[in-house]
């Protein structure tokens, strides 16, 4: 087991590798040039020049590959091009709005979710059953930010029970960041509920026709112990792989919510980053959530053997 | 042959079904699943349900434990009496409450039948905190340990924290026994529990239902499609046909004097256990022969080297032109390992295979295309064998296209075949899941030997067959290799086929040969133990059911 | 346990018999959703025969005009009539997704076949998939778009890029379990070469999910395009989309809801009855139950 887990973490290492090389050769190879946008409009040659030389854009690109993972590797992010400030203390500056949002919305999708899935697969083509696939085909279907409107249009202007948009540290104004975090937490959530929901059903269907669902019958085991007891635990591991996958979703899901709710987090400071052009900033903030996606997922791996004890290392 | 000879007729009634009718829902032009079954067991009684597959026996089983699945199927008509209550009338939380109870059941496949993230001896002890609330946890456990002691497991402390993947498959089968009848339950029904075992375990599995039956006085249905198992459990026979029972009996009766056709049909189709008379050994023709062959399965990964699986080791064996060598072992033994290293499908670790004169055993696999056609193999598992997507045609021309033969001669070809295993000729635009099982595997023997190979394999070729349906593809075999002179390499866990197709019979354990000679001596006066309890724990063994009477040794 | 299987039960049999009649019974819901996305497409491609104004001519006596006889859905920001706007922004929508979605599969299935099959080329081409799924699509179809400047083809390709491995993983994994089937095995033994193996016997297995994913890559494209407009990161902002609309009215969206609410809703019932259609393909595709039929 332990021997497993540092196999897996020394995986990660060739991943994020790759990730770190297509990150750069993809922002290297599209046209457009970082100096001219740090030197704007009217440079002239010679400036761009300097400019160039002093980013070592002039090297080859092998060079500024390796240079640019010597400074990751001491912890060094880089300088933006723009505020001509250290990416990783921006991060830092914008970075707790974006956990909060994620970590409630995390929260309010799989207890949401996994019931609506369970009994949807219980009561297989019942209303019910269609009711939650209806849901959950419109989740796929509306754009976030649409949900987000409508959210807005609903329970902020028409029925005035929270304030349209912005953002409250919880640590000063609780109740505040509560009534401005829960319309972005639920928008967000639209989506991440849709997929687990049609996965925990998808799996509960599937288990529901093994033979140890009919042994538990046989048993005389009330059905709310079937399902729950037998059935949901036996179904967990794809379950628990789809909120891995689907945190890519996620991701994609704060960089619009904290637009459309204005919200000072980091998906804001990439859609800014990005606008401008600032490769820096897009380096650092592309690697940073693969980082994050790539563990999230090695932890979800690992603790699979934590629910299903066929999976030894 | 020793039958159970009790006599019932004064032991009360436990099981009363009375023209029991199941049907799919709206759909009244389908003919019922079952029709109008009608059954009793009584206290201690052993009632076997015996009949090939879609004769609705399993279905009967499940409507008795309320479990016939949602929507797809109901009980139209009849009634299941259990000590005069209907039980078609309860509510499903008093049907709840007669489960396990009352009437427990158990299935064939001990592996999936138990939940495999559940610890075994949680999941019998479910059973108690289901319907014994009032049992403190130590009185509980102590149940569970007791009952698990009385199917005889070992280690019970051990095995009560074991999950089942741990055990092996007779294990699981006792968990689920001492899962069935903790509560002692008036009735156990047994859905084809020992079909998934292996011989020898399927013995001990049986003699167990039979002493815990002893024990408790538990009546038993006992569903199954095994003659066999029928002639050494069973005091009552019901035989199941479409939905119907078309003859009941005490099972002496029904095996020495069955009345209707079917039965003797089905009795007919059962092979002996007794060798057929050995056929005159040709010359010394030698197409297959496998020399010191092993196979070691290599274990680990990238980084980690483990030592290996040995699956076979230290073969040897020859077959000749037009003879059929049989390689019987149980699960594990290493036969179809040694089948997949003569085909090259998978690569041997040492020794040599010699395929009509030519040693294959280290050729590439490029070198080896050429020399394929010399070796063909039919497979298990006739639904899978052919490619869905593929017209028979297309499947039969396949090889010969392969080898150079014009699409317009293989074509031709494919329809002589086609009449060669007993088919019509106009099948070959059909797509294979419009054929039947039995079909099917003709089609995939014409495949194979569309290649005029040397040798055929048979990969367990009949097994997943009903047993006349078994019948009528080993006589094909039989026609075929007269015609053509193949040597038939054929692989079984069945004695009993062994028995009726084989000219020498080579006998695996673990991975090695323990016993290689005529059929005949084999199977008749075996001299290693293994083959010795082999042959002892084939069930039936001493009846001789296709002439309705006991084995007359010569 | 034995290595047998044994007879199939009477059961499953006849849950075999049911499943047939039963795939084909597929409701009102895919009747419906061939009808909208057929309006939705015809609407687009014949929006220039009938549209009542140039959907790019800007009027500044015009501005945010409500709905009315004259301008069905009102006015933009610009003057422009938004009826005309909205239903010639799906051409480049649906060119979007129906563009991503047939380069996805194709290059997917390139690269999961020779990965189902080369046990060398597996490795690695795994591990960069891998790769690649962790990139998240949105931030590189952002960066990638923004770079690159906008045009419908750096769109598809930003969608295609992390659309890719999931094909891939699908491909694979469908190869690699058909491997196993007795009737691959079947055609190894009758001789058959490697690549003709590859293409004819486990290729088409793949040809149904490939029908299901791609119908999906279709709406999650056309929604990715979507988002990229909003973010101002899309098609150039001269050629309507549903995207960039909304992303022009955002900031009106108290004025006129209906810069948000037409071509939201002409977006989402497009996606809709795409995914719709993707989950009907897969309900009558459905390997499992083609094995029960079989």
């Amino acid at each position: 087991m332990f021997g497993y887990i540092i196999r897996r973490i020394l995986g990660v290492i060739p991943v994020m590798a790759i990730v770190a090389l297509v990150v750069f050769l993809l922002l290297r190879l599209t046209p457009g040039d970082p100096a001219a946008i740090l030197a704007g409009d009217s440079a002239t040659a010679a400036q761009l020049e300097r400019i160039r030389e002093s980013l070592g854009l002039n090297d080859p690109l092998h060079l500024q590959f390796f240079n640019w993972i010597r400074q990751l590797l001491q912890g060094d992010l880089g300088t933006s091009l723009i505020s001509n400030t250290d990416v990783s203390q921006m991060i830092g500056r914008r970075i707790n709005p974006t956990i909060n949002l994620a970590v409630m919305t995390i929260i309010i999708s799989v207890l949401m979710a996994v019931p609506m899935g369970v009994i949807a697969a219980w009561r297989h083509r019942s209303w019910i059953d269609y009711g939650v696939m209806t849901f959950s085909v419109l989740g796929f279907s509306v754009p976030v930010f649409v949900i987000g409107y409508i959210f807005i249009q609903i329970f902020a202007i028409e029925l005035r029970w929270v304030p349209v948009q912005g953002y409250a540290h919880p640590t000063q104004d609780l109740m505040g960041f509560f009534q401005r975090a829960i319309l972005p937490s639920l928008t967000l959530a639209t989506i991440y509920v849709a997929l687990i929901a049609r996965m925990t059903r998808a799996s509960m269907l599937e288990v529901l026709g093994e033979d140890y669902i009919r042994t538990a019958r046989a048993k005389g085991v009330r059905e709310n112990v079937v399902l729950f007891r037998h059935a949901l635990r036996n179904a967990a591991v794809p379950i628990m792989t789809i909120i891995g996958t689907g945190f890519a979703l996620l991701i994609s899901g704060v960089v619009v919510t904290e637009s459309v709710f204005n919200i000072p987090g980091i998906g804001r400071l990439t859609v800014d980053a990005i606008l401008a052009r600032d490769y820096p900033v897009i380096q650092a903030m592309i690697l940073l959530t693969a980082g994050i996606y790539v563990l999230v997922n090695l932890l979800i791996d690992i603790s699979y053997s934590l629910i299903d004890p066929r999976i030894r290392y | 042959m020793q039958f159970k000879s009790r006599n019932f007729d004064r032991a009360e009634t436990i099981l009363d079904i009375c023209n029991l009718s199941v049907c799919l829902p709206d759909q009244p032009d389908i003919a019922p699943v079952l029709d109008g079954i009608n059954l009793t067991i009584r206290a201690g009684e052993t009632a076997c349900l015996v009949g090939e597959s879609g004769s609705g026996k399993s279905v009967t089983s499940l409507a008795v434990m309320g479990l016939l699945p949602k929507g797809s199927l109901t009980v139209s008509a009849g009634e299941i009496r259990l000590d005069d209550t209907d039980l078609l009338t309860l509510s499903p939380s008093d049907m709840r409450k007669v489960r396990a109870r009352r009437i427990a059941m158990i299935f064939q496949e001990p592996m999936t039948a138990l939940n495999p993230v559940m610890r075994v001896g949680e999941q019998i002890e479910e059973v108690l905190t289901t319907h014994e609330k009032a049992l403190s946890s130590k009185v509980r456990r102590g149940r569970v340990l007791d009952i698990m002691a009385q199917v005889h497991l070992p280690e019970v402390e051990r095995i009560y924290g074991s999950y089942p993947h741990q055990l092996s498959g007779g294990q699981r089968q006792r968990i689920m026994i001492a899962m069935a009848l903790v509560l002692e339950p008036k009735l156990l029904i047994a859905d084809e529990p020992t079909t998934a075992l292996d011989v020898t375990t399927q013995g001990q599995i049986l003699s167990l239902i039979a002493e815990l039956q002893e024990r408790h006085g538990t009546a038993v249905l006992f569903v199954t499609h095994d003659m066999g198992v029928v002639a050494e459990i069973a005091d009552t026979v019901h035989v199941m046909q479409y939905g119907c029972i078309v003859e009941h009996a005490p099972v002496e009766r029904l095996l020495r004097q069955p009345q209707e056709e079917y039965t003797r049909k089905l009795l007919s189709a059962v092979p002996s256990l007794v060798p057929r008379p050995t056929r005159p050994a040709m010359l010394d023709d030698n197409v297959l022969e496998v020399r010191n062959m092993e196979k070691v399965y290599a274990q680990g990964g990238f980084l980690v080297r483990k030592a290996g699986t040995l699956a076979a080791t230290g073969v040897d064996l020859s077959i000749a032109r037009g003879r059929t060598l049989g390689i019987v072992g149980e699960s594990g033994s290493g036969k179809s390992t040694v089948a997949r290293c003569i085909l090259r499908l998978v690569d041997p670790t040492s020794g040599e295979i010699r395929v009509a004169g030519t040693e294959i055993a280290r050729l590439s696999r490029r070198a080896l295309r050429p020399h394929r056609k010399h070796f063909q193999i039919v497979f298990q598992d006739p639904f899978r064998s052919l490619n869905p997507r593929w017209t028979v045609s297309r499947s039969l021309t396949e090889g010969p296209v392969n080898f150079g033969i014009t699409r317009r001669d293989a074509l031709s070809r494919a329809g002589e075949l086609m009449e060669l295993v007993g088919l019509p000729r106009d099948a070959l635009a059909r797509y294979p899941h419009q054929f039947s099982g039995g079909q099917r595997q003709r089609i995939a023997i014409a495949r194979a030997v569309a290649m005029r190979p040397d040798v055929l394999v048979a990969d367990e070729a009949v097994s997943a067959l009903d047993v006349s349906v078994q019948a009528q593809v080993i006589e094909l075999l039989d026609d075929i290799q007269e015609k053509l002179g193949i040597a038939i390499l054929f692989i079984t866990h069945d004695l009993r086929v062994a028995a009726q197709i084989c000219d020498d019979v080579v006998v695996m354990q673990r991975g090695v040969v323990v016993e290689y000679g005529p059929a005949g001596e084999v199977l008749s006066q075996p001299r290693h133990d293994y083959t010795r309890s082999l042959i002892e724990a084939a069930p039936g063994r001493l009846w001789d059911f296709a002439n309705f009477r006991e084995i007359r040794t010569a | 346990m034995a290595d047998v299987q044994q007879p199939t039960s009477g059961m499953q049999v006849v849950l075999g018999a049911l499943s047939l009649p039963k795939k084909w019974r597929l409701g009102i819901g895919p009747i419906i959703a061939v009808i909208v996305l057929l309006a939705i497409v015809m609407a687009a491609v014949f929006a220039p025969l009938y549209v009542p104004y140039d959907p790019s001519q800007m009027s500044s006596t015009n501005r945010l005009q409500p709905s009315s006889a004259e301008h069905l859905f009102g006015t933009d920001p610009y003057g422009r009539d938004l009826f005309s706007r909205v239903v010639t922004g799906g051409q480049v929508s649906l060119l979007i997704g129906i563009g991503s979605a047939i380069v996805s599969v194709l290059v997917g299935l390139a690269i999961g076949l020779v990965s189902g099959f080369f046990r060398i080329a597996d490795a690695i081409i795994m591990r960069v998939m891998d790769s690649l799924m962790a990139i998240p699509a949105i931030l590189l179809a952002i960066a990638l778009v923004a770079l690159s400047g906008p045009s419908i083809t750096s769109v598809i390709i930003a969608i295609t890029i992390p659309e890719v491995p999931r094909v891939v993983r699908l491909v694979r994994s469908v190869v690699l379990g058909a491997r196993e089937e007795p009737y691959v095995e079947a055609a190894i033994a009758l001789g058959s070469s490697m690549p003709r193996i590859l293409w004819q016997h486990l290729m088409p297995n793949t040809l149904s999910p490939l029908i299901v994913q791609g119908t999906y890559i279709c709406a999650s494209a056309i929604l990715t395009e979507a988002i990229l407009s909003f973010l101002g990161a899309g098609v150039s902002t001269e050629i309507p989309t549903w995207g960039n609309i909304m992303a022009e009215g955002r900031t009106y969206f108290q004025v006129n809801p209906g810069l948000i609410f037409w071509p939201g809703l002409m977006l989402s019932l497009c996606i809709l009855s795409i995914n719709l259609l993707g989950d009907t393909a897969r309900d009558i595709l459905d390997p499992r139950l083609k094995k029960r039929e079989a």
